[in-house]
Protein backbone atom coordinates (compact mmCIF):
# COMPACT_ATOMS: atom_id res chain seq x y z
CA UNK A 1 0.00 0.00 0.00
CA UNK A 2 2.94 2.40 0.43
CA UNK A 3 3.39 2.86 -3.67
CA UNK A 4 -0.40 3.96 -4.07
CA UNK A 5 -0.44 5.80 -1.10
CA UNK A 6 2.51 8.13 -2.11
CA UNK A 7 1.72 8.75 -5.64
CA UNK A 8 -1.95 9.76 -4.60
CA UNK A 9 -0.84 12.20 -2.03
CA UNK A 10 1.46 13.93 -3.90
CA UNK A 11 -0.31 14.51 -7.16
CA UNK A 12 -3.26 15.24 -5.29
CA UNK A 13 -1.58 18.07 -3.43
CA UNK A 14 -0.28 18.91 -6.43
CA UNK A 15 -3.36 19.31 -9.09
CA UNK A 16 -6.27 20.01 -6.51
CA UNK A 17 -5.70 23.72 -6.94
CA UNK A 18 -5.41 24.86 -3.55
CA UNK A 19 -2.68 22.11 -2.32
CA UNK A 20 -2.19 23.30 1.19
CA UNK A 21 -5.34 23.86 1.73
CA UNK A 22 -6.82 20.58 1.35
CA UNK A 23 -3.95 17.89 1.59
CA UNK A 24 -1.43 16.90 4.13
CA UNK A 25 2.52 18.32 2.97
CA UNK A 26 3.66 16.36 0.40
CA UNK A 27 5.50 13.16 1.69
CA UNK A 28 2.79 12.96 4.90
CA UNK A 29 2.32 9.57 3.62
CA UNK A 30 5.75 8.71 2.68
CA UNK A 31 7.79 8.98 6.36
CA UNK A 32 5.61 6.95 8.29
CA UNK A 33 7.92 5.69 10.27
CA UNK A 34 8.00 6.70 14.11
CA UNK A 35 11.52 7.04 14.98
CA UNK A 36 12.57 8.83 11.93
CA UNK A 37 14.18 11.70 13.41
CA UNK A 38 12.74 14.01 10.72
CA UNK A 39 9.14 13.32 12.21
CA UNK A 40 10.04 12.83 16.33
CA UNK A 41 11.36 16.25 17.05
CA UNK A 42 9.49 18.97 15.52
CA UNK A 43 12.59 20.30 14.10
CA UNK A 44 13.48 23.90 13.25
CA UNK A 45 9.98 25.32 14.05
CA UNK A 46 9.86 26.18 17.10
CA UNK A 47 13.36 26.97 18.19
CA UNK A 48 15.17 29.77 17.29
CA UNK A 49 16.86 29.34 14.28
CA UNK A 50 20.59 30.33 14.45
CA UNK A 51 21.65 33.38 11.85
CA UNK A 52 21.88 32.36 8.65
CA UNK A 53 25.05 34.58 7.33
CA UNK A 54 23.06 38.29 6.33
CA UNK A 55 21.89 38.54 3.28
CA UNK A 56 21.29 42.24 2.30
CA UNK A 57 19.47 41.41 -1.04
CA UNK A 58 16.86 39.96 0.91
CA UNK A 59 14.68 43.00 1.64
CA UNK A 60 15.60 44.25 -2.27
CA UNK A 61 14.12 40.79 -3.40
CA UNK A 62 10.82 41.70 -1.27
CA UNK A 63 10.21 44.43 -2.39
CA UNK A 64 10.74 42.97 -5.85
CA UNK A 65 8.25 40.39 -5.07
CA UNK A 66 5.57 42.54 -3.49
CA UNK A 67 6.18 45.13 -6.45
CA UNK A 68 5.48 42.15 -9.18
CA UNK A 69 2.47 40.78 -7.03
CA UNK A 70 1.32 44.34 -6.97
CA UNK A 71 1.48 44.66 -10.93
CA UNK A 72 -0.33 41.94 -11.71
CA UNK A 73 -2.59 40.63 -9.17
CA UNK A 74 -3.11 43.77 -6.42
CA UNK A 75 -3.57 46.75 -8.43
CA UNK A 76 -6.03 45.12 -11.24
CA UNK A 77 -8.19 43.82 -8.20
CA UNK A 78 -7.97 47.41 -6.47
CA UNK A 79 -8.72 49.17 -9.67
CA UNK A 80 -11.89 46.31 -9.89
CA UNK A 81 -12.99 47.35 -6.27
CA UNK A 82 -12.37 51.37 -7.08
CA UNK A 83 -14.35 50.97 -9.88
CA UNK A 84 -17.55 49.36 -8.35
CA UNK A 85 -17.23 51.09 -4.86
CA UNK A 86 -17.39 54.39 -7.35
CA UNK A 87 -21.12 53.56 -7.68
CA UNK A 88 -22.32 53.51 -4.13
CA UNK A 89 -23.91 51.07 -2.52
CA UNK A 90 -27.09 52.08 -4.17
CA UNK A 91 -25.59 51.67 -7.53
CA UNK A 92 -24.25 48.28 -7.14
CA UNK A 93 -27.33 47.16 -5.81
CA UNK A 94 -29.35 48.33 -9.14
CA UNK A 95 -26.73 46.95 -11.23
CA UNK A 96 -26.54 43.57 -9.26
CA UNK A 97 -30.90 43.17 -9.10
CA UNK A 98 -31.25 44.15 -12.80
CA UNK A 99 -33.49 41.53 -14.27
CA UNK A 100 -31.00 39.78 -16.05
CA UNK A 101 -27.69 39.86 -13.64
CA UNK A 102 -30.20 38.55 -11.52
CA UNK A 103 -31.34 35.57 -13.01
CA UNK A 104 -27.76 34.83 -14.02
CA UNK A 105 -25.95 35.09 -10.14
CA UNK A 106 -29.16 33.14 -9.44
CA UNK A 107 -28.44 30.41 -12.07
CA UNK A 108 -25.63 30.27 -10.82
CA UNK A 109 -25.94 29.62 -7.39
CA UNK A 110 -28.19 27.31 -7.81
CA UNK A 111 -26.47 25.37 -10.31
CA UNK A 112 -22.82 25.29 -8.48
CA UNK A 113 -24.85 24.12 -5.54
CA UNK A 114 -26.14 21.35 -7.60
CA UNK A 115 -22.67 21.02 -8.78
CA UNK A 116 -21.05 20.35 -4.98
CA UNK A 117 -23.90 18.03 -4.06
CA UNK A 118 -23.22 15.46 -6.82
CA UNK A 119 -19.69 16.27 -6.60
CA UNK A 120 -19.57 14.98 -2.82
CA UNK A 121 -21.56 12.19 -3.83
CA UNK A 122 -19.73 10.93 -6.93
CA UNK A 123 -16.53 12.58 -5.66
CA UNK A 124 -16.12 10.43 -2.70
CA UNK A 125 -17.18 7.31 -4.44
CA UNK A 126 -14.50 7.81 -6.75
CA UNK A 127 -11.61 8.16 -4.42
CA UNK A 128 -13.51 4.87 -1.96
CA UNK A 129 -12.98 2.96 -5.62
CA UNK A 130 -9.75 4.31 -6.58
CA UNK A 131 -8.41 3.36 -2.67
CA UNK A 132 -10.18 0.46 -1.75
CA UNK A 133 -11.41 -1.11 -4.51
CA UNK A 134 -8.63 -3.66 -7.13
CA UNK A 135 -8.88 -4.08 -10.48
CA UNK A 136 -7.06 -3.55 -14.10
CA UNK A 137 -6.29 -0.25 -15.38
CA UNK A 138 -6.93 1.60 -11.71
CA UNK A 139 -3.79 3.45 -11.91
CA UNK A 140 -5.06 4.57 -15.23
CA UNK A 141 -7.80 5.81 -13.58
CA UNK A 142 -6.39 7.79 -11.13
CA UNK A 143 -4.04 9.24 -13.58
CA UNK A 144 -7.16 10.38 -15.57
CA UNK A 145 -8.76 12.21 -12.43
CA UNK A 146 -6.46 14.86 -13.26
CA UNK A 147 -6.94 15.83 -16.74
CA UNK A 148 -10.54 18.06 -16.19
CA UNK A 149 -7.66 20.46 -14.38
CA UNK A 150 -5.03 19.70 -17.70
CA UNK A 151 -7.47 20.37 -20.05
CA UNK A 152 -8.22 23.72 -21.28
CA UNK A 153 -11.51 24.98 -19.98
CA UNK A 154 -12.95 25.42 -23.70
CA UNK A 155 -12.10 22.03 -24.88
CA UNK A 156 -13.50 20.59 -22.00
CA UNK A 157 -16.90 22.71 -23.07
CA UNK A 158 -16.28 21.22 -27.01
CA UNK A 159 -15.80 17.55 -25.80
CA UNK A 160 -19.21 17.81 -23.94
CA UNK A 161 -20.43 19.55 -26.73
CA UNK A 162 -19.22 16.61 -29.48
CA UNK A 163 -21.20 13.86 -27.10
CA UNK A 164 -24.29 15.45 -25.79
CA UNK A 165 -24.72 18.32 -28.74
CA UNK A 166 -26.89 18.31 -31.81
CA UNK A 167 -24.88 15.69 -32.78
CA UNK A 168 -24.25 13.85 -30.28
CA UNK A 169 -24.13 9.87 -31.38
CA UNK A 170 -25.97 9.07 -28.04
CA UNK A 171 -29.01 10.86 -29.33
CA UNK A 172 -28.98 13.29 -26.12
CA UNK A 173 -29.10 16.42 -27.37
CA UNK A 174 -28.84 18.57 -24.49
CA UNK A 175 -27.23 21.70 -25.85
CA UNK A 176 -28.37 25.16 -24.53
CA UNK A 177 -30.26 24.39 -21.65
CA UNK A 178 -29.42 24.52 -17.99
CA UNK A 179 -28.52 20.41 -18.01
CA UNK A 180 -25.69 21.38 -20.52
CA UNK A 181 -24.39 24.14 -17.96
CA UNK A 182 -24.42 21.40 -15.21
CA UNK A 183 -22.32 18.73 -17.24
CA UNK A 184 -19.85 21.49 -18.10
CA UNK A 185 -19.33 22.71 -14.42
CA UNK A 186 -19.29 18.88 -13.35
CA UNK A 187 -16.73 17.77 -15.61
CA UNK A 188 -14.55 20.97 -14.49
CA UNK A 189 -15.00 20.34 -10.80
CA UNK A 190 -14.53 16.85 -11.14
CA UNK A 191 -11.62 16.55 -9.11
CA UNK A 192 -11.74 18.21 -6.19
CA UNK A 193 -13.39 16.04 -3.65
CA UNK A 194 -12.29 13.14 -5.74
CA UNK A 195 -8.57 14.68 -4.66
CA UNK A 196 -9.55 16.13 -1.37
CA UNK A 197 -10.48 12.92 0.02
CA UNK A 198 -8.19 10.28 -1.73
CA UNK A 199 -5.42 11.02 1.02
CA UNK A 200 -7.52 11.19 3.50
CA UNK A 201 -8.43 8.01 2.96
CA UNK A 202 -5.32 6.04 2.69
CA UNK A 203 -4.26 7.60 5.46
CA UNK A 204 -7.27 5.97 7.25
CA UNK A 205 -7.11 3.30 10.16
CA UNK A 206 -8.32 -0.05 9.07
CA UNK A 207 -8.04 -1.40 12.29
CA UNK A 208 -11.04 1.26 13.72
CA UNK A 209 -12.93 -0.40 10.68
CA UNK A 210 -11.79 -4.02 11.99
CA UNK A 211 -12.70 -3.18 15.51
CA UNK A 212 -16.37 -2.36 14.37
CA UNK A 213 -16.84 -5.53 12.29
CA UNK A 214 -16.09 -7.46 14.79
CA UNK A 215 -18.07 -5.63 17.42
CA UNK A 216 -21.35 -6.29 14.95
CA UNK A 217 -21.64 -3.41 12.64
CA UNK A 218 -23.18 -3.61 9.29
CA UNK A 219 -21.15 -2.23 5.90
CA UNK A 220 -23.87 0.52 6.06
CA UNK A 221 -23.00 1.68 9.53
CA UNK A 222 -19.02 1.00 9.21
CA UNK A 223 -19.40 2.87 6.85
CA UNK A 224 -22.04 6.04 7.92
CA UNK A 225 -20.38 6.10 11.79
CA UNK A 226 -16.49 5.31 10.87
CA UNK A 227 -15.28 6.33 7.25
CA UNK A 228 -18.25 9.29 6.33
CA UNK A 229 -17.22 10.35 9.94
CA UNK A 230 -13.68 10.70 9.23
CA UNK A 231 -13.61 11.81 5.52
CA UNK A 232 -16.16 14.88 6.27
CA UNK A 233 -13.87 17.56 6.32
CA UNK A 234 -12.26 16.54 3.51
CA UNK A 235 -15.41 16.02 1.21
CA UNK A 236 -16.83 19.33 2.48
CA UNK A 237 -13.31 21.29 1.68
CA UNK A 238 -13.15 19.57 -1.53
CA UNK A 239 -17.17 20.58 -2.52
CA UNK A 240 -16.27 24.34 -1.30
CA UNK A 241 -13.67 24.22 -3.63
CA UNK A 242 -15.20 22.86 -6.04
CA UNK A 243 -18.88 25.12 -5.48
CA UNK A 244 -16.42 28.22 -5.55
CA UNK A 245 -14.65 27.09 -8.78
CA UNK A 246 -18.09 26.41 -10.23
CA UNK A 247 -18.98 29.98 -9.30
CA UNK A 248 -16.71 31.77 -11.62
CA UNK A 249 -16.29 29.34 -14.26
CA UNK A 250 -16.50 30.59 -17.74
CA UNK A 251 -14.74 28.64 -20.59
CA UNK A 252 -16.22 25.32 -20.37
CA UNK A 253 -20.03 26.82 -20.01
CA UNK A 254 -19.50 29.45 -23.19
CA UNK A 255 -19.72 27.19 -25.68
CA UNK A 256 -22.56 24.60 -24.25
CA UNK A 257 -25.09 27.12 -22.70
CA UNK A 258 -25.38 29.36 -26.13
CA UNK A 259 -25.60 32.03 -23.27
CA UNK A 260 -29.73 32.74 -23.77
CA UNK A 261 -30.45 35.16 -21.04
CA UNK A 262 -32.59 34.76 -18.24
CA UNK A 263 -32.41 30.85 -18.92
CA UNK A 264 -28.87 29.29 -19.33
CA UNK A 265 -26.66 32.68 -18.69
CA UNK A 266 -24.50 32.09 -15.66
CA UNK A 267 -22.68 34.89 -14.01
CA UNK A 268 -19.77 35.41 -15.80
CA UNK A 269 -21.33 35.12 -19.04
CA UNK A 270 -23.27 37.75 -17.95
CA UNK A 271 -20.08 39.72 -16.71
CA UNK A 272 -18.72 39.02 -20.44
CA UNK A 273 -21.44 40.07 -22.01
CA UNK A 274 -21.75 43.56 -20.46
CA UNK A 275 -18.18 44.02 -21.08
CA UNK A 276 -18.49 43.32 -24.78
CA UNK A 277 -21.32 45.76 -24.52
CA UNK A 278 -19.39 48.51 -22.81
CA UNK A 279 -21.49 48.22 -19.66
CA UNK A 280 -18.74 48.82 -17.31
CA UNK A 281 -20.41 49.47 -14.15
CA UNK A 282 -22.78 46.67 -14.23
CA UNK A 283 -19.92 44.16 -15.32
CA UNK A 284 -17.72 45.64 -11.96
CA UNK A 285 -20.51 45.61 -9.25
CA UNK A 286 -21.58 41.59 -10.29
CA UNK A 287 -17.54 40.68 -10.82
CA UNK A 288 -17.28 42.29 -7.30
CA UNK A 289 -19.79 40.25 -5.53
CA UNK A 290 -18.45 36.92 -7.60
CA UNK A 291 -15.15 38.25 -6.01
CA UNK A 292 -16.12 38.91 -2.81
CA UNK A 293 -18.32 35.66 -2.67
CA UNK A 294 -15.53 33.14 -4.29
CA UNK A 295 -13.14 35.07 -1.73
CA UNK A 296 -14.49 34.08 0.63
CA UNK A 297 -15.89 30.37 0.13
CA UNK A 298 -11.68 29.54 -0.79
CA UNK A 299 -10.62 31.73 2.66
CA UNK A 300 -12.29 29.96 4.87
CA UNK A 301 -11.88 27.17 3.30
CA UNK A 302 -8.24 27.13 4.07
CA UNK A 303 -8.54 28.80 7.04
CA UNK A 304 -10.46 26.00 8.58
CA UNK A 305 -8.12 23.17 6.83
CA UNK A 306 -5.37 25.35 8.38
CA UNK A 307 -6.92 24.82 12.04
CA UNK A 308 -8.05 21.70 11.58
CA UNK A 309 -4.07 20.91 10.73
CA UNK A 310 -2.81 22.45 13.85
CA UNK A 311 -5.40 21.02 15.82
CA UNK A 312 -4.40 17.24 14.30
CA UNK A 313 -0.82 17.95 15.39
CA UNK B 1 -23.84 -12.11 15.35
CA UNK B 2 -21.95 -12.99 12.02
CA UNK B 3 -19.42 -15.69 11.76
CA UNK B 4 -16.35 -14.00 9.87
CA UNK B 5 -16.90 -10.05 10.61
CA UNK B 6 -13.62 -9.24 8.33
CA UNK B 7 -15.17 -10.28 5.31
CA UNK B 8 -18.33 -8.25 5.70
CA UNK B 9 -15.13 -5.01 5.42
CA UNK B 10 -13.73 -6.02 2.14
CA UNK B 11 -13.08 -9.03 0.83
CA UNK B 12 -16.83 -10.49 0.39
CA UNK B 13 -19.32 -8.37 -1.02
CA UNK B 14 -18.40 -8.53 -4.33
CA UNK B 15 -21.63 -7.52 -5.79
CA UNK B 16 -21.72 -4.52 -3.71
CA UNK B 17 -18.15 -3.78 -4.22
CA UNK B 18 -18.63 -4.20 -8.16
CA UNK B 19 -21.59 -1.77 -8.15
CA UNK B 20 -19.90 1.02 -6.27
CA UNK B 21 -16.93 0.53 -9.13
CA UNK B 22 -19.54 0.08 -12.14
CA UNK B 23 -20.91 3.43 -10.99
CA UNK B 24 -18.06 5.22 -10.29
CA UNK B 25 -16.14 3.91 -13.65
CA UNK B 26 -19.51 4.44 -15.62
CA UNK B 27 -19.74 8.18 -14.42
CA UNK B 28 -16.20 8.76 -15.60
CA UNK B 29 -16.56 7.46 -18.69
CA UNK B 30 -19.85 9.25 -19.92
CA UNK B 31 -18.50 12.45 -18.36
CA UNK B 32 -14.65 12.18 -19.36
CA UNK B 33 -13.56 9.43 -21.71
CA UNK B 34 -16.32 9.20 -24.01
CA UNK B 35 -16.71 13.29 -24.40
CA UNK B 36 -12.72 13.44 -25.16
CA UNK B 37 -12.77 10.35 -27.43
CA UNK B 38 -15.90 11.84 -29.09
CA UNK B 39 -13.68 15.00 -29.96
CA UNK B 40 -10.50 12.70 -31.47
CA UNK B 41 -13.31 11.09 -33.29
CA UNK B 42 -15.14 13.59 -34.94
CA UNK B 43 -11.71 15.71 -35.90
CA UNK B 44 -10.31 12.45 -37.39
CA UNK B 45 -13.58 11.14 -39.02
CA UNK B 46 -13.76 12.76 -42.52
CA UNK B 47 -9.67 11.15 -42.84
CA UNK B 48 -6.37 13.15 -42.37
CA UNK B 49 -6.26 15.70 -44.89
CA UNK B 50 -9.60 18.09 -43.47
CA UNK B 51 -7.16 17.96 -40.17
CA UNK B 52 -4.26 18.93 -42.24
CA UNK B 53 -5.74 21.88 -43.96
CA UNK B 54 -7.05 23.12 -40.21
CA UNK B 55 -3.62 22.69 -38.86
CA UNK B 56 -1.86 24.96 -41.70
CA UNK B 57 -4.60 27.37 -41.01
CA UNK B 58 -2.74 30.45 -40.92
CA UNK B 59 -4.67 31.94 -37.83
CA UNK B 60 -4.31 28.63 -36.44
CA UNK B 61 -0.57 28.68 -36.92
CA UNK B 62 -0.56 32.04 -35.55
CA UNK B 63 -2.60 31.17 -32.71
CA UNK B 64 -0.25 28.61 -31.60
CA UNK B 65 2.43 29.92 -31.96
CA UNK B 66 0.98 33.21 -29.79
CA UNK B 67 -0.21 30.32 -27.00
CA UNK B 68 3.58 28.95 -26.72
CA UNK B 69 4.88 32.80 -26.59
CA UNK B 70 2.59 33.39 -23.65
CA UNK B 71 3.29 30.36 -21.96
CA UNK B 72 7.24 31.14 -22.46
CA UNK B 73 6.69 34.26 -21.09
CA UNK B 74 4.79 34.13 -18.01
CA UNK B 75 5.85 30.37 -16.99
CA UNK B 76 9.80 31.89 -16.51
CA UNK B 77 8.07 35.04 -14.70
CA UNK B 78 6.52 33.13 -12.24
CA UNK B 79 8.67 30.43 -11.68
CA UNK B 80 11.37 33.04 -10.61
CA UNK B 81 8.76 34.68 -8.59
CA UNK B 82 7.27 31.52 -7.03
CA UNK B 83 10.87 30.23 -6.02
CA UNK B 84 10.79 33.63 -4.45
CA UNK B 85 7.65 33.60 -2.89
CA UNK B 86 8.45 30.45 -1.65
CA UNK B 87 11.77 31.28 0.13
CA UNK B 88 10.58 34.67 1.58
CA UNK B 89 7.43 32.81 3.31
CA UNK B 90 8.82 29.88 4.35
CA UNK B 91 12.43 30.90 5.34
CA UNK B 92 12.23 35.05 6.34
CA UNK B 93 10.32 36.38 8.98
CA UNK B 94 9.35 39.87 7.86
CA UNK B 95 6.59 42.14 8.34
CA UNK B 96 3.18 41.00 5.60
CA UNK B 97 4.24 37.74 5.42
CA UNK B 98 1.29 36.35 6.15
CA UNK B 99 0.17 38.58 3.69
CA UNK B 100 1.93 37.68 0.65
CA UNK B 101 1.09 34.40 1.60
CA UNK B 102 -2.53 34.45 1.24
CA UNK B 103 -2.60 37.36 -1.73
CA UNK B 104 -0.90 34.37 -3.53
CA UNK B 105 -3.39 32.55 -3.56
CA UNK B 106 -5.74 35.20 -5.01
CA UNK B 107 -5.95 33.98 -8.52
CA UNK B 108 -7.31 30.81 -7.64
CA UNK B 109 -10.19 32.25 -6.25
CA UNK B 110 -11.11 34.83 -9.02
CA UNK B 111 -13.22 34.20 -11.87
CA UNK B 112 -11.30 34.27 -15.44
CA UNK B 113 -13.46 36.80 -16.52
CA UNK B 114 -13.38 38.73 -13.31
CA UNK B 115 -9.61 38.52 -14.19
CA UNK B 116 -9.43 40.15 -17.10
CA UNK B 117 -12.15 42.82 -16.83
CA UNK B 118 -9.85 43.79 -13.78
CA UNK B 119 -7.11 44.02 -15.64
CA UNK B 120 -8.87 46.10 -18.53
CA UNK B 121 -9.78 48.59 -15.30
CA UNK B 122 -6.21 48.80 -14.49
CA UNK B 123 -4.42 48.99 -17.77
CA UNK B 124 -7.41 49.83 -20.45
CA UNK B 125 -7.32 52.69 -22.17
CA UNK B 126 -9.78 54.41 -19.63
CA UNK B 127 -8.06 52.30 -16.91
CA UNK B 128 -6.01 53.77 -13.72
CA UNK B 129 -3.14 53.80 -15.92
CA UNK B 130 -4.67 54.26 -19.31
CA UNK B 131 -2.85 57.46 -19.92
CA UNK B 132 -0.02 57.02 -19.04
CA UNK B 133 0.47 53.46 -20.77
CA UNK B 134 -0.88 55.89 -23.85
CA UNK B 135 2.18 58.63 -23.52
CA UNK B 136 4.66 55.73 -23.47
CA UNK B 137 3.17 54.46 -26.36
CA UNK B 138 2.84 50.75 -24.95
CA UNK B 139 -0.93 49.57 -25.86
CA UNK B 140 -1.74 46.78 -22.75
CA UNK B 141 -5.31 46.03 -23.67
CA UNK B 142 -6.39 44.18 -26.67
CA UNK B 143 -2.60 43.65 -27.67
CA UNK B 144 -0.66 40.82 -26.53
CA UNK B 145 0.60 42.63 -23.35
CA UNK B 146 -2.24 42.33 -22.19
CA UNK B 147 -2.91 38.81 -22.22
CA UNK B 148 0.86 38.23 -20.82
CA UNK B 149 -0.44 39.70 -18.00
CA UNK B 150 -3.50 38.03 -17.78
CA UNK B 151 -1.80 34.64 -18.55
CA UNK B 152 0.58 35.57 -15.94
CA UNK B 153 -2.02 36.45 -13.35
CA UNK B 154 -4.08 32.86 -13.41
CA UNK B 155 -1.18 30.57 -13.29
CA UNK B 156 0.80 32.34 -10.47
CA UNK B 157 0.38 30.74 -7.16
CA UNK B 158 1.64 27.29 -8.64
CA UNK B 159 4.91 27.22 -8.18
CA UNK B 160 4.83 28.61 -4.95
CA UNK B 161 2.46 26.16 -3.63
CA UNK B 162 4.39 23.49 -5.14
CA UNK B 163 7.55 24.46 -3.81
CA UNK B 164 6.44 25.59 -0.19
CA UNK B 165 6.17 22.44 1.02
CA UNK B 166 8.87 21.05 0.10
CA UNK B 167 11.30 23.89 1.73
CA UNK B 168 9.07 23.22 4.99
CA UNK B 169 10.13 19.42 4.78
CA UNK B 170 13.69 20.22 4.04
CA UNK B 171 14.14 22.01 6.93
CA UNK B 172 17.12 24.53 7.63
CA UNK B 173 19.82 21.86 9.26
CA UNK B 174 21.94 21.53 5.16
CA UNK B 175 21.32 25.39 5.02
CA UNK B 176 22.96 26.08 8.22
CA UNK B 177 25.89 23.61 8.31
CA UNK B 178 26.20 25.73 4.70
CA UNK B 179 26.27 28.70 6.43
CA UNK B 180 28.33 27.39 9.23
CA UNK B 181 30.98 25.96 6.77
CA UNK B 182 31.31 29.51 5.32
CA UNK B 183 29.23 29.26 2.21
CA UNK B 184 27.41 32.59 0.92
CA UNK B 185 23.81 33.09 0.61
CA UNK B 186 24.23 32.49 -2.71
CA UNK B 187 26.61 29.53 -2.90
CA UNK B 188 23.94 28.16 -0.17
CA UNK B 189 21.34 28.67 -2.45
CA UNK B 190 22.59 26.84 -5.81
CA UNK B 191 24.72 24.15 -3.92
CA UNK B 192 22.08 23.38 -0.81
CA UNK B 193 18.62 24.89 -1.59
CA UNK B 194 18.02 24.72 -5.17
CA UNK B 195 18.75 20.92 -5.98
CA UNK B 196 16.86 19.86 -2.99
CA UNK B 197 13.85 21.82 -4.25
CA UNK B 198 14.56 21.02 -7.81
CA UNK B 199 11.35 18.36 -8.18
CA UNK B 200 9.08 20.64 -6.28
CA UNK B 201 9.64 23.64 -8.93
CA UNK B 202 9.79 21.45 -11.65
CA UNK B 203 6.01 19.69 -11.11
CA UNK B 204 4.87 23.51 -10.47
CA UNK B 205 6.28 24.58 -14.34
CA UNK B 206 4.57 21.72 -15.56
CA UNK B 207 1.83 22.78 -13.79
CA UNK B 208 1.90 26.73 -14.85
CA UNK B 209 2.52 25.78 -18.25
CA UNK B 210 -0.78 23.36 -18.41
CA UNK B 211 -2.99 26.17 -16.85
CA UNK B 212 -0.94 29.40 -19.04
CA UNK B 213 -1.61 27.23 -22.43
CA UNK B 214 -5.58 26.48 -21.52
CA UNK B 215 -6.45 30.15 -20.05
CA UNK B 216 -9.77 31.19 -21.94
CA UNK B 217 -12.02 34.08 -20.18
CA UNK B 218 -9.11 36.27 -18.94
CA UNK B 219 -7.44 36.64 -22.10
CA UNK B 220 -10.91 36.50 -23.62
CA UNK B 221 -11.59 39.66 -22.28
CA UNK B 222 -7.70 41.64 -23.04
CA UNK B 223 -7.76 39.88 -26.20
CA UNK B 224 -9.93 41.55 -27.83
CA UNK B 225 -10.05 38.19 -30.03
CA UNK B 226 -8.54 39.62 -33.17
CA UNK B 227 -7.72 36.68 -35.63
CA UNK B 228 -4.74 36.47 -36.39
CA UNK B 229 -3.27 39.21 -34.30
CA UNK B 230 -4.28 38.76 -30.66
CA UNK B 231 -5.98 35.41 -30.50
CA UNK B 232 -4.09 32.27 -28.50
CA UNK B 233 -4.92 29.05 -29.29
CA UNK B 234 -7.83 28.21 -26.86
CA UNK B 235 -9.91 31.41 -28.45
CA UNK B 236 -9.32 29.75 -31.52
CA UNK B 237 -10.83 27.00 -30.69
CA UNK B 238 -14.16 29.37 -29.90
CA UNK B 239 -13.95 31.61 -32.92
CA UNK B 240 -13.92 29.03 -35.46
CA UNK B 241 -16.75 27.34 -33.47
CA UNK B 242 -18.81 29.90 -33.56
CA UNK B 243 -17.81 30.85 -37.21
CA UNK B 244 -19.35 27.53 -38.08
CA UNK B 245 -15.81 25.42 -39.24
CA UNK B 246 -16.33 22.73 -36.65
CA UNK B 247 -13.24 20.67 -37.99
CA UNK B 248 -11.13 23.75 -37.59
CA UNK B 249 -12.60 24.49 -33.80
CA UNK B 250 -11.89 20.41 -33.06
CA UNK B 251 -8.61 20.08 -34.63
CA UNK B 252 -7.29 22.77 -32.28
CA UNK B 253 -8.88 21.34 -29.38
CA UNK B 254 -7.14 17.99 -30.07
CA UNK B 255 -4.05 20.18 -30.13
CA UNK B 256 -4.94 21.36 -26.70
CA UNK B 257 -5.81 18.22 -25.81
CA UNK B 258 -2.84 16.06 -26.86
CA UNK B 259 -0.41 18.57 -25.14
CA UNK B 260 -2.94 18.53 -21.88
CA UNK B 261 -2.39 14.83 -21.86
CA UNK B 262 1.33 15.05 -22.34
CA UNK B 263 1.57 17.26 -19.28
CA UNK B 264 -0.76 14.55 -17.36
CA UNK B 265 1.80 11.69 -18.51
CA UNK B 266 4.91 14.66 -17.88
CA UNK B 267 3.36 14.80 -14.05
CA UNK B 268 2.63 11.27 -13.40
CA UNK B 269 6.69 10.46 -14.40
CA UNK B 270 7.55 13.36 -12.08
CA UNK B 271 5.89 12.37 -9.10
CA UNK B 272 7.27 8.60 -10.04
CA UNK B 273 10.67 10.35 -9.77
CA UNK B 274 10.11 12.45 -6.84
CA UNK B 275 9.07 9.41 -4.74
CA UNK B 276 12.08 7.69 -6.38
CA UNK B 277 14.28 10.69 -4.48
CA UNK B 278 12.75 11.35 -1.00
Amino acid sequence: MAAPAASASSTSSAMTQLPHALAAPPGAGQDRDPIDPRRAVPVARHRPRPRLRRNHTAPLARGLLGLYLSVFVLIPVAALLARSAGQGPAGIWTSVTSPEARSAIELTLAISLAVAVVNVVFGTLIAWVLVRDEFRGRRLVDALMDLPFALPTVVAGLTLLALYGPRGPLGIDVAFTRTAVLLALLFVTLPFVVRSVQPVLLELDRSMEEAAASLGASGLTIFRRIILASLMPAILSGAALSFARAIGEFGSVVLISGNLPNKTEVASVYVFGQIESDNIAGAASVSTVLLLLTLAIVGATSFLSARRGRHER
Amino acid sequence: MSAEPLSRLGRAEPLSRLGLRAIALGYLLLLLVLPVGMVFWRTFEHGLSPVWTAVTAPDAVHAFWLSLTLVAIAVPLNTIFGVGAAIAIVRQRFWGRRLLSSVIDVPFAISPVVIGLALVLAYGQTGWFGTTLDRIGLQVIFSVPGMVAATVFVSLPFVAREVIPVLRELGTESEEAAATLGASWAQTFWHVTLPAIRWGIVYGVVLTSARALGEFGAVSVVSGRLAGRTESLPLYVQDRFENFDPTGAYTAAVVLALLAILVLVGMNLLARSRRAVT
